[in-house]
This record gives C-alpha cells, structure tokens and sequence, in this order.
C-alpha cells in the first residue's frame, strides 16, 4: 500500500508545571520553534522540518502528562471512512468542528482501551520548513536547525491496560501494523506493543501500565546517531534530568536518550532504526531478553523505563 | 517554608564555595538507613543525594511529575518548588509529604522514604495516583 490513510502522529498535547521553564526547555534547548501562543496560554511548536504548523502543545497544568495526541490522516474522505469503522468498532467518537483548534480542520476524537484520547484530522495549516517549494535547496538558514537539532516528530509510547485490544484497533481499524511485541516469557502476556502505519519501525507504542491513560515518551527525529550524541552533549551541559543516556533499543534499533522535561515528562531523541513494509512479518522479544530489547549495548534493563511515567 | 515559582532549583549553576554568596549546606538524615549527606542550599535534597553518588530514595524524572520520590520531612525547614498534583495533595503537603526532587533544604532535615520503585516488569503494582 502507498502511504495513505493515517499517516503519521502530528500532535501531542503534554501538561507542564511551568510554562516559563517549559519554553526554555523545548525552545532554547532542545531547538523546537515555538509558533504562537493561544488566548488560554497554550504554546504551540514545530521541529523546523515539519511543513505543518505545529506538532507540539503545551498547557499549563498542576500535573503533568499527556492531554491528548493526534494522528494526521491522508484526506477528509478518510476521516470519513475511519469515523464508521471506529463506531463499528464500538467506539464513542466525538466530532470536533474546524477551527476549535487553532490552524486545523475538522477533527474527531474518542478514548483507547488503554485510556488515552486520541483525534484524528486531515487539515492543519502548512507554513514550510523556510525552505520554500520552488528550488528548496538543501540547507536552512543558519539557525533554523539548532538545539538538539530534532527534525521532526517521531513516535510516542503511551502506558495503561488492554494492549490487545489497542492492537487490534490500531491493526483492524487504522491499518497499522504490529511491528514488534514485547511478551511476558512465562504467560505469553504482552507487556510492549509497537505499530507502524509507516516504514518507520514505529509509529506509537503502548506499555502495559496497572494505571489507565499514563505518558511514557514523545520522541523526536534526529538525523543521525551522531546527532544523538551531540544532544547528549548539550542534555550535560544544561544538567536535564538523563533517565538513560546514549544507547540503541533492541526494538526498532534507534538509537536513543531519554532525558526529562522541567515538569517530569519523559522525551527522547532518536535516529536510525530499520525499513518497515507491510510484508515485514512482526519481531516479539521476550522476558529472557529483556535487557537487550530495551537497551541492546548493554543489554540491561532499567527499572525506570517501566515504573516511571507522568 | 516557602512555595517558590522557581521551576527547579540551580542545579546547572557552577559553585565556587570561596564565594561569599557561596550555598550552605545543610545535613540531610534518611531515617530509614540512618544514612547523611551534605545537601547544597542551592540543589534539591534528591539532586545532592545523586551528586554524592547516595541512595536510598528512589530517583525517577527529577521534576515532580512521577511521584517515585515522595518522602515525609520529619524534622527541619525546606523550600518547596511545584510538585504534581497527581501525587501530592493539600494534606500531603501540611503533613509534610513531599517529593524530593521539588524541595530545598533550608536547615539540617531529617527524612523518611515513602516512594517506591516498582520493582517487576511482569507484575506491575499498583502506584498510588494517576498522573
Ligand atoms: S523523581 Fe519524579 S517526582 Fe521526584
Ligand atoms: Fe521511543
């Protein structure tokens, strides 16, 4: 199948403590443009090679975590299509009008077995990457890639219960594939599911979590392994809270860091990582191998990467 | 104490203790091991437990967002930054449980570790808030 239908995770809404160190953190340091403020003090970013307007929203909050995130879908026909089959499905979908959120079209949204709120739309301002559309050349403007020098937005990992179920929304309904599983050895249970509708090894993961509607990560694309290095650098410099430092997951194969946000939140960059195509058949990865399934250079799991979440 | 709008301590600023503006330190106690550590004036009490390489509270996101970190001050003076909600309520915060990466020692503490890492990946236990 060409790329069409969903296409890609386009927003994710997270809840901050304080919006002023909130914006030195996505902005400053970790290089994101911030695009515009709402009249409720929502702030809104885009990695500089995205040509929609923004990818990222903050809101201001006495906890942190994850309000909603949303999937761009290919045409207005398909939302469409994806609202009958998410009602055959047996989900509630709400329709949300264009324009209720800012620079976007029509959208609907509805609520995951493992509790998080998910939208779907296909309109969303497009203002370019600076570099045009005649001629773009290949290189921005100097400071247009700064800070952690992220693309743009990769995937997210969301925790809760009733991964099976999620896959097979994500599979039945929306198309995606299971990439990539992560089981419990003894019971078969999976703990870690891992769905592309790309050929990016993932486009979303959930992890199984005793609470409903838990963040785990967003993550962001960076070019290289070597850019994750360098983000790495300056993640030290500016002493940002490491959960794990430069290393490549099993699945997927990127490479990776996992710092947090001034509020708690989990982010990561990311980079590399193998082809996917609907043929690819799925990897599943077991407990015996837990550690390299997560962090495969040293092949030790981390107790934080499955208890610590906002 | 002290509810600042400071969104995290300065840990990033690089100390030279001959300054005269030069932080204090103030003795923290984790009743649980008996253990001591210096914690700067200027850092919070989890930042100067991981710095001198100590352990005994658990260490999760360092913002005040996971909750993993929630101890009881049982004696002394604190400076207290925002704490998630989620984890920490009104009574929580009078009785003086608190997460301690979101507070500054202000005087010698004397502490107790109520967090908790969950410890298995294949029986994950229940947590005590949403957030
Ligand atoms: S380490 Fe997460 S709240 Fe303190
Ligand atoms: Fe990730």
């Amino acid at each position: 199948m060409a790329l069409r239908g969903v296409l890609r995770a386009g927003e994710v809404a997270i809840r901050v403590m304080d919006m002023k160190a909130a914006r030195q953190h996505y902005g400053d340091r970790m290089g994101l443009h911030e695009m515009m403020t709402d009249d409720t003090g929502r702030v809104y970013y885009k990695a500089w090679d995205e040509h929609d307007h923004h990818s990222i929203v903050l809101r201001e909050a006495d906890s942190p975590g994850m309000d909603y995130f949303a999937f761009k879908v290919f045409d207005d026909a398909t939302l469409t299509t994806l609202e009958q089959k998410l009602e055959a499905f047996g989900l509630q979908v709400e329709r949300i009008e264009a324009g209720v959120y800012p620079k976007s079209g029509r959208r609907i949204q509805f609520v995951l077995p493992s509790g998080h709120t998910m939208q779907l739309y296909a309109h969303k301002e497009q203002v370019g990457n600076t570099l045009g559309l005649v001629n773009p050349g290949v290189v921005p403007d100097e400071g247009v890639i700064r800070g952690f020098r992220i693309n743009r937005l990769d995937h997210l990992l969301l925790g809760g219960g009733h991964l099976d179920e999620n896959v097979r929304l994500f599979t039945e309904v929306f198309d995606f594939d299971l990439g990539e599983k992560l089981v419990d050895h003894e019971s078969g249970a999976s703990l870690a599911v891992f769905l592309s509708c790309s050929t990016k090894p993932h486009d979303i993961a959930f992890v199984l979590q005793p609470q409903q509607n838990k963040f785990h990560h967003v993550s962001f694309l960076l070019e290289s392994a070597h850019d994750v290095i360098k983000a790495a650098d300056m993640i030290g410099k500016y002493r940002i809270p490491v959960d794990v430092g430069p290393n490549r997951h099993g699945v997927t194969r990127g490479a990776t860091i996992y710092f947090f946000d001034p509020s708690g939140n989990r982010n990561e960059v990311f980079a590399e990582g193998y082809v996917h195509y609907p043929d690819t058949p799925t990897l599943v990865w077991d407990t015996r191998e837990l550690g390299q399934a997560t962090f495969s250079q040293d092949n030790t799991p981390r107790e934080s990467f499955l208890t610590v979440l906002t | 104490m002290t509810e600042t709008d400071d969104h995290r301590c300065d840990v990033a600023r690089c100390v030279d203790t001959t300054r005269a503006d030069a932080p204090l330190r103030h003795m923290v106690t984790v009743l649980d091991t008996q253990e001591s550590f210096a914690c700067r004036s200027d850092e919070s009490l989890l930042a100067g437990m991981v710095r001198l390489g100590k352990r005994g509270i658990p260490v999760g996101c360092r913002g005040g967002g996971c909750g993993v970190c929630r101890i009881e001050v049982v004696r002394g003076d604190y400076v207290r930054h925002k704490m998630s909600a989620a984890h920490v309520d009104a009574t929580d915060l009078s009785n003086h449980r608190v997460l301690a990466c979101r507070i500054v020692p202000a005087g010698d503490l004397e502490i107790r570790v109520l967090g908790r890492m969950a410890q298995h990946v294949c029986a994950p236990p229940a947590t005590d808030s949403a957030g």
